[in-house]
């Protein structure tokens, strides 16, 4: 059975109205910031959400860490629902479920102690007594690649940015998660360390045993720690499958642009152009059917209607939200045009 | 590649006077940029980059130092010109800089196409109508609508604001633009378009690239010539294809191995142990020393020379006879591991 | 490894020591700081350093009634009308006016801190009730309330104290609102919270230790104001009677109507308010200054 299950999540955000627009009984606007999305997430593995900025993955991640509560929707966490959990039940939850944020500068507290920073969580909650909170403490350090001795007295700003994204790790698995919220961890790291930090998660999730929700726009860095990829667009869903697939045999229109739209670092290799048109908009009040449709050179007026929902399924586990996928894929439309 | 020269830098240093004593940001920086090339330099956060820039459009701040045996630019000695000469003469009217998040740079009380107008207006002396003409070519050479130039920054999306940037950097047909980090922080798809307009630029005016970044994909697809900077010295450079064919230092093998490509899943990703030098004094033993698994006893005793080993690819590193060795050594993990 | 191998050091020890750099790293600070000793100093040991009664009429050796006497050996720094030694009454008045300004500084930056953290932390609803009241506060003419509020609970030194904390917290706390605000939005904060921390543990353990430093220049600010609030009103004849204080001394001088004669009367007095009141902004200029970054010198 799987670990975690999103049924439908939703999430609308209201756009603020002026004192103007109340009074003139304007309707609210919705930001529809993630819609209808189901997921699944097997034990120990990883699921990589990936799109660009706006696309929902942060609000799908923060639902899943039970920071948000989705608009409509459930999601179910070793069967159990957890989008509606009373207060006495939230700390159980938070203990299951811990989030790696993406800024290592800012999401340590400047006057916290590495020490202090790691056994934080464990103490709010009073999971063991002070004693053994240390202890589990300084061996978590350690197992990032902090030698205690060296690090536990410090403070953030004496650290490099791939120390302080240790810390935020080991303060997160010291907590003993059977889930990790990864919300793009690498990004803000410089490119020679990233490897180390991939490594140290990858290590970790096998030897310590938690699933793993990776958040990122980096495609290459998801193709090397997913096992499986949802592509994401202004909310919506729009391709799902086991990475490798989803990478080397993208079907939706929009994930074969998005993938052809990474560079590759080989001066030879000369990818085709990315045929889609116009920016992201905002996903504020959006049309029922396929977001992506006014930008895909694909689209016709049925796109416009109709949108496709992605449902887990174990015997299909490549899947896209494309309702012209197949007569585009008779004609052989979808090849992209060269430079 | 024998292109006419546009740019020449010779021993280019920069210093900052700092609490903790002086920091070499960059010593000895060597390299050339022939007229209607991209120059690519690559490197990670406080590799120096951005302060070599600086120092060549003369932004330093106050407790910078900068000396240079010399800096030719289209042919004329800039070392030998005063500031405000500098900037009256050469700054944007011939050598121009699209600066690091360029998206927030823009004046945001301004309509875009105003300020663009106001790039070509301040130097060159022209009326207001006059300007508009060239300003809606250049929003139509970076892929903006002319009816944009009524908008206002807030109402650009980010790539957009990058674009008007890029405009404007162009606006008075510099020899030289000076990219720093042009797409760091766009979306793919955003970044993409960009750089494919960069390059389409490129075939349009005769303009020189000098493009900053550290993301190595970027800089092998768009650079013809390429840079490899750490601890504030050039380490490796070469035509992009032989940096990626033949590198020879270790540093830069490292980068490539740490480097993921979206071509290549099943590469293995190595990261470099450690993390970079401070720069205090001047380079006595070669920057990478502590982080490179090659490192022999010279490495210590002196900073490496810049050897050609090839018609326009030079190297800083004493073992770059061994390349081939170090090549083959460096894809292995084991080799980066057993430095811990 | 086992824990008892990590460096251990006093959490108190840190914590006064990284206060002392703050205070001894600027030099106008400094120099407040030894001030604030010396008056507390004084304060403390009022009753064995006082030469004399406060308010005991006075007779010089030759046994004349020493009246209106300038400072000289035997009374350094003069007396009043009545024949008594300022020096003495200056202080016994150190000792009240230090009183006041620690208890009521103290209890308001208590009232004001937990209101911003409270109000800024949990903004909504909670914040729209307690800033409104806040800006109710505002709208009182500072130094009339206080007089109207002692007038209508006595001239005790209790009810003074209470008068003045009622109203000087306000600034207080909005600005601690505001910090609070700023650091609520950044990201360890939603650390803590997906870590498990509870909101109190939120307000107290992670956001206070950040707005510390605005917390003790706000402290120091808040004192200062009390020591002159209390002047103030002590001036202008709503002290309390029975203890003496810089203003109350003030007021005698006035009420006496020799101001113009007697130089030395006003002069002790005042220039001990002003002396105070400076080193005590002096010391929170160095918070000041951790506090907001900018005003550093690089």
């Amino acid at each position: 059975m799987a670990l975690l299950e999103l049924n439908n999540v939703t999430k609308h955000f209201e756009v603020r109205q002026g004192v103007l627009q109340k009074l003139q009984r304007q309707p609210v606007s919705l930001i529809k910031a993630v819609q209808s999305v189901n997921l699944t997430l097997g034990e120990n593995e990883v699921l990589g959400i990936a799109g660009e900025s706006g696309c929902g993955k942060s609000t799908t991640c923060l639902m899943i860490a039970g920071m948000l509560q989705p608009s409509a929707g459930e999601i179910h966490f070793s069967g159990k629902r957890v989008d509606q959990l009373l207060a006495s039940e939230q700390a159980w939850y938070r203990r299951q479920v811990q989030m790696i944020f993406q800024d290592p500068y800012e999401s340590l507290n400047p006057r916290f102690r590495v020490l202090e920073t790691v056994a934080e969580g464990p103490r709010a909650l009073k999971l063991w007594p002070e004693k053994e909170i240390l202890e589990r403490s300084v061996d978590m350090l350690s197992s990032v690649g902090l030698p205690p001795a060296k690090y536990a007295e410090r403070y953030p700003h004496e650290l490099s940015g791939g120390e302080r994204q240790r810390v935020g790790i080991a303060s997160a698995l010291v907590m003993e998660p059977r889930m990790v919220v990864a919300d793009e961890p690498l990004s803000m790291l410089d490119v020679s360390i990233r490897a180390g930090i991939l490594d140290l998660l990858k290590d970790l999730a096998s030897k310590r045993h938690f699933s793993c929700v990776y958040v990122s726009h980096d495609l290459s860095i998801l193709g090397h720690i997913a096992d499986r990829l949802m592509i994401m667009y202004l909310g919506q869903a729009v391709e799902m499958g086991p990475t490798w697939e989803v990478i080397r045999n993208p079907q939706h229109p929009y994930t074969r642009a998005l993938i052809n739209a990474v560079p590759v670092p080989d001066p030879r290799v000369i990818r085709p152009v990315p045929t889609i048109r116009g920016e992201v908009s905002r996903p504020i009040n959006p049309p029922p059917g396929c977001r992506f449709s006014p930008r895909c050179p694909h689209a016709t007026t049925v796109c416009q209607q109709a949108f496709l929902q992605l449902q887990p399924d174990e015997n299909k586990p490549h899947q896209t939200a494309c309702v012209r996928l197949e007569e585009l894929s008779q004609t052989n439309q979808l090849a992209e045009a060269s430079p | 590649m024998t292109g006419e020269r546009l740019l020449q830098v010779q021993d280019l240093t920069v210093r900052y006077q700092t609490q903790m004593g002086e920091i070499h940001a960059v010593s000895g920086v060597t390299f050339f940029v022939n007229k209607n090339e991209v120059f690519g330099i690559a490197g990670e956060s406080g590799c120096g980059k951005s302060t070599l820039i600086r120092a060549l459009m003369r932004l330093l701040p106050d407790n910078a130092k900068m000396s240079a045996q010399s800096i030719e630019y289209e042919g004329e000695e800039l070392t030998r010109l005063s500031e405000a000469k500098f900037r009256e003469k050469i700054l944007w009217a011939r050598m121009s800089l699209v600066p690091q998040s360029a998206m927030n740079s823009l004046n945001p009380v301004y309509r875009v196409g105003d300020q663009v107008v106001e790039a070509i207006r301040a130097p060159k002396n022209v009326t207001k109508s006059e300007a508009r003409e060239p300003v809606t070519q250049l929003f139509d050479i970076v892929g903006l609508q002319p009816d944009l130039m009524k908008n206002f920054p807030h109402e650009f999306s980010g790539g957009m604001r990058q674009r008007a940037m890029i405009a404007m950097s162009l606006a008075l047909d510099p020899g030289l633009v000076v990219m720093d980090e042009p797409t760091t922080g766009l979306d793919v798809l955003v970044q993409e378009r960009i750089l494919r307009r960069i390059r389409e630029i490129r075939s349009q005016i005769s303009s020189s690239i000098i493009l900053i970044t550290h993301d190595i994909a970027v800089i092998a697809e768009m650079s013809d010539r390429i840079a490899v900077m750490y601890g504030g010295q050039i380490m490796e450079q070469a035509p992009a294809n032989d940096l990626f064919d033949t590198p020879c230092h270790p540093y830069t093998l490292g980068l490539k191995n740490a480097f993921p490509s979206i071509r290549n899943l099943q590469q293995k990703l190595i990261s470099i142990p450690g993390s970079p030098p401070t720069l205090l004094g001047a380079p006595s033993s070669c920057p990478f020393l502590e982080r490179c698994p090659f490192c022999v006893q010279q490495c210590s005793q002196r900073n490496p020379e810049n050897i050609t080993i090839q018609p326009l690819h030079e190297v800083r590193c004493v073992r770059h006879g061994e390349a081939p060795l170090l090549r083959e050594k460096a894809s292995e993990k084991e080799t980066w591991r057993s430095l811990n | 490894m086992p824990t008892s191998e990590l460096p251990q050091t006093s959490a108190w020890r840190r914590i006064l020591g990284e206060h002392y750099r703050i205070i001894m790293g600027n030099r106008l600070s400094a120099v407040g700081f030894v001030f604030i000793v010396l008056f507390l100093v004084v304060a403390i040991f009022a009753p064995w350093l006082a030469p004399h009664d406060p308010w005991e009429m006075l007779y010089d050796q030759e046994g004349e009634f020493a009246s209106l006497r300038p400072p000289s050996w035997e009374f350094p720094m003069g007396t009043t009308h009545l024949g008594y030694d300022l020096f003495s009454q200056l202080i016994l008045a150190t000792r009240t006016t230090l009183l006041i300004g620690a208890i009521s500084g103290g209890i308001s930056i208590l009232i004001g801190a937990n209101i911003g953290l409270i109000a800024g932390y949990y903004g909504g609803k909670t914040d729209e009730v307690l800033m409104r009241f806040t800006d109710v506060l505002y709208g009182m003419p500072f130094l009339p309330f206080i007089i109207v509020l002692i007038s209508l609970f006595g001239r005790e030194l209790e009810f003074v104290i209470l008068a003045i904390v009622l109203i000087i917290w306000r600034t207080s706390a909005r600005v601690i609102r505001a910090q609070t605000i700023s650091i609520k939005q950044r990201q360890f904060i939603a650390a803590a919270r997906a870590r498990g921390c509870s909101h109190l543990r939120i307000i107290y353990r992670h956001i206070l230790p950040n707005v510390l430093p605005l917390l003790l220049l706000y402290a120091a600010f808040n004192i200062a104001w009390s020591i002159i609030t209390e002047a103030s009103a002590s001036f202008l004849g709503f002290g309390d009677g029975e203890t003496i204080s810089w203003g109350g001394m003030l007021y005698e001088l006035w009420l006496s109507g020799k101001t113009r004669v007697a130089w030395w009367w006003f002069t002790a007095p005042s220039l001990c308010i002003v002396l105070l009141v400076t080193s005590l902004v002096f010391v929170s200029r160095a918070y000041e200054e951790v506090a907001n970054p900018r005003l550093r010198k690089r």
